[in-house]
């Protein structure tokens, strides 16, 4: 669906390609940071996660709230995560 | 007993809240101010939608003061016939049609995505629009085709991935894009002479893209205050405070309670990348609301061979909503939830006639999964459906 997921970024895996290795309650997928690259980010860095890509920074406190937000809605937010996760193999495609 | 009963139910939200305390705090001082008179304020998000009925905010809030919800969900105003539309484009030879989860179940005149997959088209949901351009990347015998759906929140990283497609040479993708943007509506609602509203909570995503800025003309050609909000229950109580502290001292602005995610000046990277990919069609049809001009994204023409609307025939017709369905008057927030006729009975999450029970951002699918026990709680309880005085 259209939530916005809080995230952790643990790696950037491609300077050029705008890419990014993110945690997301303890899962790690490839996301698209393009529309954040005037903002410098780096490995620690919070990020709010919209259909693949990053769409703001915000920090750790507010990522806590958002997914305490989030849990709270119960199945709809069990289905973002699962679309989330579902496509990770279609993601790597895009390393290459 | 009575008294202590109501209580029960407001305590018991209030406890979810993060900070109960500071959530009993607003509640009191937005009952000072409001006092005695009325008020109506419009929330246009989709998740401002959820998070209100899913924290039970109308309850928590005094009587006098409302909460509206207006067109805020992209998949909700999608009118039937542009759903015929995609159908018909899934069904051409070839074709690889990916979409989003809560646009499979989304009615046309003749069945949905889903019951056209059980057809034969190749339906298929993707998470992104990055997925499906993957998929057309490894499948270069087939053409796949992306459903576009979203606010300026999303538009950009549909922009983004066609400038990908550019980049790499890919010649078997194309978009079919409903993109729409948040002012038109916001204005279409003001110009309605169906509703009297006091005051607008802003989308909290859509303006982490747009900023603040464009809702500027609220206040300045229609003298009612905006105030963008965040997502948690306390962010919403915030936000309706401080449009009641506009009103009581006679201000009349655009504020933003959302300023640890949302910035003045929105991402103008995002902005820059929509008007590189995208413009405004003359005028979009909208489920409940009719044309609105200059509402609706169309990809430019550098980007016309990515454009499914040049690459198929597209169908076009105009279908009117089922008799039964009053979407459009939820969606305009002229009527609440249960009071559509067919609301729970004809029309519920399993069997659908309306958008706004489809998508989980519609204020019906809202109320139905989280709103109603609330509400039929304090009914029964024998109170009216907010916590009076």
């Amino acid at each position: 669906m259209c939530l916005g997921i809080p995230g952790q970024l643990t790696e950037i895996s491609d300077v050029h390609e705008h890419l990014a290795r993110v945690d997301v309650s303890g899962v790690t997928r490839v996301i698209n940071i393009a529309l954040l690259q005037d903002e410098a980010l780096e490995a620690g860095d919070w990020v709010l996660i919209h259909v693949g890509f990053a769409i703001a920074r915000i920090d750790e406190e507010e990522a806590a709230f958002a997914l305490a937000s989030l849990q709270l809605i119960g199945e709809a937010y069990d289905d973002e995560l699962d679309g989330f996760w579902s496509t990770e193999k279609a993601s790597e495609t895009t390393d290459s | 007993m009575e008294s202590s009963a109501c209580q029960e139910i407001d305590v018991r939200f209030v406890d979810e809240y993060r900070d109960p305390k500071a959530a009993r705090a607003l509640v009191a001082h937005i009952t000072e101010l409001a006092g005695t008179d009325d008020f109506k304020f419009m929330e246009v998000c989709g998740g401002h939608t959820h998070t209100i009925y899913r924290h039970g905010i109308e309850h928590v809030l005094p009587a006098n003061v409302e909460l509206v919800h207006g067109p805020g969900c992209p998949v909700c105003v999608i009118p039937m016939g542009r759903v015929d539309d995609a159908i018909a484009v899934s069904k051409e030879p070839g074709v690889i049609f990916t979409t989003f989860g809560d646009m499979m179940r989304v009615p046309g005149s003749q069945g949905n995505l889903l019951q056209a997959k059980a057809e034969g088209a190749d339906v298929r949901f993707v998470y992104s629009p990055l997925d499906a351009l993957n998929i057309a990347i490894d499948h270069p015998d087939r053409s796949v085709v992306f459903l576009a759906v979203g606010f300026e929140t999303t538009a950009p990283s549909t922009a983004l991935t066609l400038l990908a497609a550019r980049d790499k040479g890919v010649s078997n993708f194309s978009v079919f894009s409903n993109h729409v943007t948040i002012v038109p509506p916001l204005r279409a609602i003001l110009e309605s002479p169906d509703l009297r509203l006091n005051g607008f909570l802003g989308p909290g995503h859509v303006s982490t893209v747009v900023g603040q800025r464009p809702y500027r003309f609220v206040p300045a050609e229609y003298g009612l205050p905006l105030v963008t909000a965040g997502f948690e229950p306390l962010d919403i109580l915030h936000a309706i405070a401080m449009l009641l502290e506009q009103i009581r001292e006679g201000r009349c602005e655009v504020e933003n309670q959302y300023s640890r995610v949302v910035h003045e000046d929105g991402n103008p990277r995002a902005l820059a990348i929509l008007a590189d990919v995208f413009e405004l069609r003359p005028h979009f049809e909208w489920r409940g609301l009719g044309f609105i001009s200059q509402s609706g994204l169309k990809l430019r023409p550098e980007f016309s061979a990515f454009d499914a609307e040049l690459r198929y025939d597209i169908p076009g017709v105009r279908v009117a909503d089922p008799k039964a369905c009053q979407c459009g008057e939820v969606l305009k927030g002229v009527i609440k939830p249960w009071e559509c006729k067919v609301f729970g009975t004809a029309c519920t999450p399993e069997t659908p006639i309306g958008t706004c029970m489809v998508s989980s951002e519609g204020a019906c699918a809202a109320y139905y999964n989280f709103g109603r026990m609330h509400r039929e709680a304090a009914v029964t309880l024998g109170r009216r459906s907010t916590i009076g005085a």
